[in-house]
């Protein structure tokens, strides 16, 4: 399938009102992995909201991706109960391992490095999110590994 | 015709015989905690183990998926019941551990007291404590956490069971709005996402305003890293929250109610979806509501990570569909809100007070907490503590009994420093003020506040020069641009302290930081900017002699900031066994195989990494 054509089949969404409008952006990606440019007018086109407005709508989220992301997500939390138990750390030591910056995605696309503000799982803190799964209780070394087990596995539910 | 209380029996009824249908008396039952925390954990794997194990020894066990009961960090949590006995709570428990349980305690007789936490029980078992004696539960109250860890959130049966809904048929059948309102007025309830607001008042206000539609919103953004305390409610309990919503929308009059979720929040979306549809199909959600002819509709917005759309007016523009920015009040969302109708917006942790309040009166809730802070308020108790995890504790409880009664104190061999409260816009507190009452005046005139609930201990390790410039990290970028003192006074603060951490510090940097909390405060549009700089404020406050270090002696007193200590190697201590110089991922480390090894600071990034992985404590910070 062409871009165009997943497009059209993801946004047969019969909503067209302007509420619906962060909906169809988060369907968008939650099927692609991040929202492509085509996206913003097709979903300007069907709720009436002018591309520029989708567009600032868009980059205001931190949820919401313009570049498409890596096979697997790893977002490391960076909130209070992390960062006093040494988030920060964890972070540094996978930006080294991968040889990426958050927010960017391996050159092997396996993965992408993200920070997260609060995963609420604070009580096992320091805690990252691949993918779906939670990880808490991490130490520099743990979360190395935990990664690279979804580079064995090839898992990328 | 049937009343709204006669159909809910009916109803209940039914329930009653489905879960008497599924389970019987001499069958054993078993707990699991698969709340985020359990699963974080390693429940899922328990979980597995666990089928596993019972399937292979064919015993029939009833296990129950139950949502988080507070003690997180005894995670994954199984609890085993068996018949005639009470139910005992196992900490900790790993796939290996779950199959001993089988085999001793469920196949055998004997309980595991070396494996068990506590009875769930008024009485104890042997050698294993009621749960009312642990230090963890003993100064707790359960009221709004009362179906959290006991009840399947999947299940509404099981909340129909334990009196769920009774008290919305209480409402419908028998209370106007005006006396539902004036018993939430008489509880003396006041708004549990921070800023304490009198719920009653604010109902009232909803209720009398012109309009039409009335809409009601139900601020689920959790976003204050460090609080989880409405993910575990609405994960454990997510009925009680729909039962809150719905007797709100009849006081108010409002026919339509959305809930707006955080993104973050997967699992607690999931469940929350799933009551909204089971209570649609029973009646309790939809048209006609028990027969009453009230009608009420639920609808989730999930959000899109916005830490500023925890503001009132940020998130009913995002409810719109618009970035969540927000807007000067008046007209406050009572008189104009969502699409300029009069809309009552409350927080979960609020709602989940309603329906104790209906059921059981306004002097029963107010039985407990202060004067003017009524009922319990639920925190989450993290960060550098013994026993972190969800508490619920009357207010006016002593911060020290939170911390070292519930909490045991700090984790590890290492002192107090202090308490975080209330997020980005709250303070730290010292230990000079661990005897402070916890409630919203006493809190706010301490310089911080009561919050939404996040309590985060810092030990002595802890920097509080750092932790001013995290927070100011955190507020910055989360700022929404649309007012000057706070787009541009929060980046004036941070980079002033980022400054002073990277040992550039300046002796007029104190100053320039108070007088930008000054502005900021006072000219910010929202709550996100004019309690941004609470944080600094608390710090310098209370720990004015750590900025002192970092800015006139150009030293970090904790040991935190990379600019202004360094790393070596004890050569006493360093047995060279190569292990630091093997993993220094920038080689900053040399020395022969069985010599002392040394560390060469101008290549060295300060990483930890060395320390961390040393067994002989060989290397010093300093």
């Amino acid at each position: 399938m062409t871009l165009e054509e997943k497009l059209a089949v993801i946004l047969s969404d019969e909503h067209t009102s302007k509420d619906a409008l962060i909906p169809l952006l988060q369907k968008v990606q939650g099927e692609l992995g991040y929202v492509p440019e085509e996206a913003i007018f097709e979903i300007s086109e069907k709720t009436g909201v002018p591309a520029s407005e989708v567009f600032g709508v868009l980059t205001f989220y931190a949820q919401f991706r313009l570049k498409p992301i890596g096979r697997n997500v790893i977002s490391v939390c960076l909130g209070t109960a992390c960062h006093v138990l040494g988030s920060a750390k964890i972070l540094e030591a996978l930006e080294r391992h991968l040889d990426v910056e958050p927010g960017e995605t391996t050159a092997d696309n396996e993965f992408t490095l993200a920070e997260v503000r609060c995963l609420g799982s604070c009580s096992l803190a320091p805690v990252m999110v691949v993918n779906q799964d939670t990880y808490g209780r991490l130490t520099p070394d743990k979360a190395i590994k935990i990664v690279e087990r979804y580079r064995q596995n090839g898992d990328s539910n | 015709m049937a009343t709204a209380t006669e159909r809910y029996q009916a109803i209940k009824e039914q329930a009653e015989q489905r879960v008497a249908s599924t389970t019987s008396a001499d069958q054993i039952k078993i707990l699991i905690g698969l709340g985020t925390c359990g699963i974080a954990a390693g429940g899922q794997a328990t979980l597995q183990a666990l089928e596993d194990k019972l399937a292979a020894e064919k015993i029939e066990a009833e296990i129950i998926k139950v949502g988080c009961i507070g003690m997180c960090f005894n995670e994954p949590l199984v609890d085993i019941v068996k018949p005639g006995q009470p139910r005992i709570c196992y900490g900790n428990v790993t796939p290996d551990k779950v199959r001993e349980l089988v085999d001793d305690y469920v196949l055998g007789d004997d309980p595991r007291p070396d494996l068990a936490v506590a009875t769930i029980d008024d009485q104890p078992l042997g050698d294993i404590p009621s749960w009312n004696d642990l230090p963890f539960y003993k100064s707790q109250n359960r009221r709004v956490l009362v179906n959290c860890g006991f009840i399947d959130p999947e299940s509404i049966d099981d909340y129909l069971v334990n009196r769920g809904y009774h008290a919305l048929a209480k409402t419908l059948n028998q209370m106007t709005p005006e006396q539902v309102i004036q018993e939430v007025r008489d509880a003396g309830l006041r708004g549990r996402g921070g800023a304490g607001f009198p719920t009653g008042l604010k109902w009232h206000f909803t209720r009398t305003a012109h309009g039409s539609p009335k809409y009601i919103v139900c601020n689920f953004d959790e976003g204050d890293p460090g609080a989880f305390m409405n993910r575990s409610e609405v994960e454990g309990d997510p009925h009680r929250l729909i039962e809150g919503l719905t007797i709100a929308a009849y006081a108010i009059g409002a026919e339509r109610g959305y809930i707006y979720g955080r993104a973050e929040y997967p699992l607690a979306i999931r469940r929350l979806r799933k009551a909204i549809k089971q209570a649609e199909e029973m009646g309790f959600l939809g048209d006609n509501i028990l027969g009453s002819g009230f009608d009420f509709h639920l609808t989730i917005k999930e959000g899109a990570g916005a830490f500023v759309c925890g503001e009132e007016t940020a998130l009913m523009h995002s409810v719109e569909g618009r970035r969540g920015m927000p807007r000067p009040r008046p007209p406050f969302p009572a008189q104009s809100g969502l699409w300029g109708k009069p809309t009552l917006l409350n927080n979960v942790g609020t709602m989940f007070n309603i329906s104790n309040i209906i059921e059981n009166g306004a002097q029963w809730f107010a039985e407990v907490g202060t004067e003017k802070s009524k009922g319990t308020k639920v925190f989450s108790l993290v960060g550098q503590v013994a026993n972190s995890g969800l508490v619920e504790v009357p207010f006016g409880t002593p911060l020290r009994e939170i911390i070292f009664g519930i909490g045991g104190g700090i984790a590890g061999d290492k002192a107090f420093k202090a308490v975080q409260t209330g997020g980005p816009s709250g303070g730290c507190l010292p230990a000079s003020m661990l005897d402070l009452s916890v409630d919203y005046e006493t809190l706010a005139q301490a310089g911080s506040i009561v919050g939404s609930g996040g309590m985060v201990v810092m030990n002595e390790n802890t920097c509080m020069v750092d932790i001013a410039r995290f927070f100011l990290t955190f507020t910055q970028s989360e700022s929404c641009g649309k007012c000057v003192p706070c787009r541009l006074g929060t980046k004036r603060m941070l980079e002033t302290l980022e400054r002073i951490t990277l040992g550039e510090g300046e002796s007029c940097d104190i100053d320039l930081l108070l007088e930008l909390a000054d502005t900021i405060k006072g000219a910010s549009m929202c709550g996100l900017g004019q309690t941004s700089p609470n944080p600094v404020l608390t710090t310098i406050r209370y720990f004015r002699d750590e900025y002192e270090a970092h800015i006139q002696e150009k030293r970090c007193p904790a040991l935190v900031c990379k600019s202004m200590i360094t790393y070596r190697i004890d050569p006493e201590k360093c047995t060279g066994c190569t292990l630091c110089a093997r993993n220094c991922p920038v080689t900053a480390i040399s020395g022969k195989r069985k010599e002392a090894h040394v560390i060469n600071p101008e290549i060295c990034t300060r990483c930890d990494t060395c320390r961390q992985v040393c067994r002989f404590d060989a290397i010093l910070v300093e």
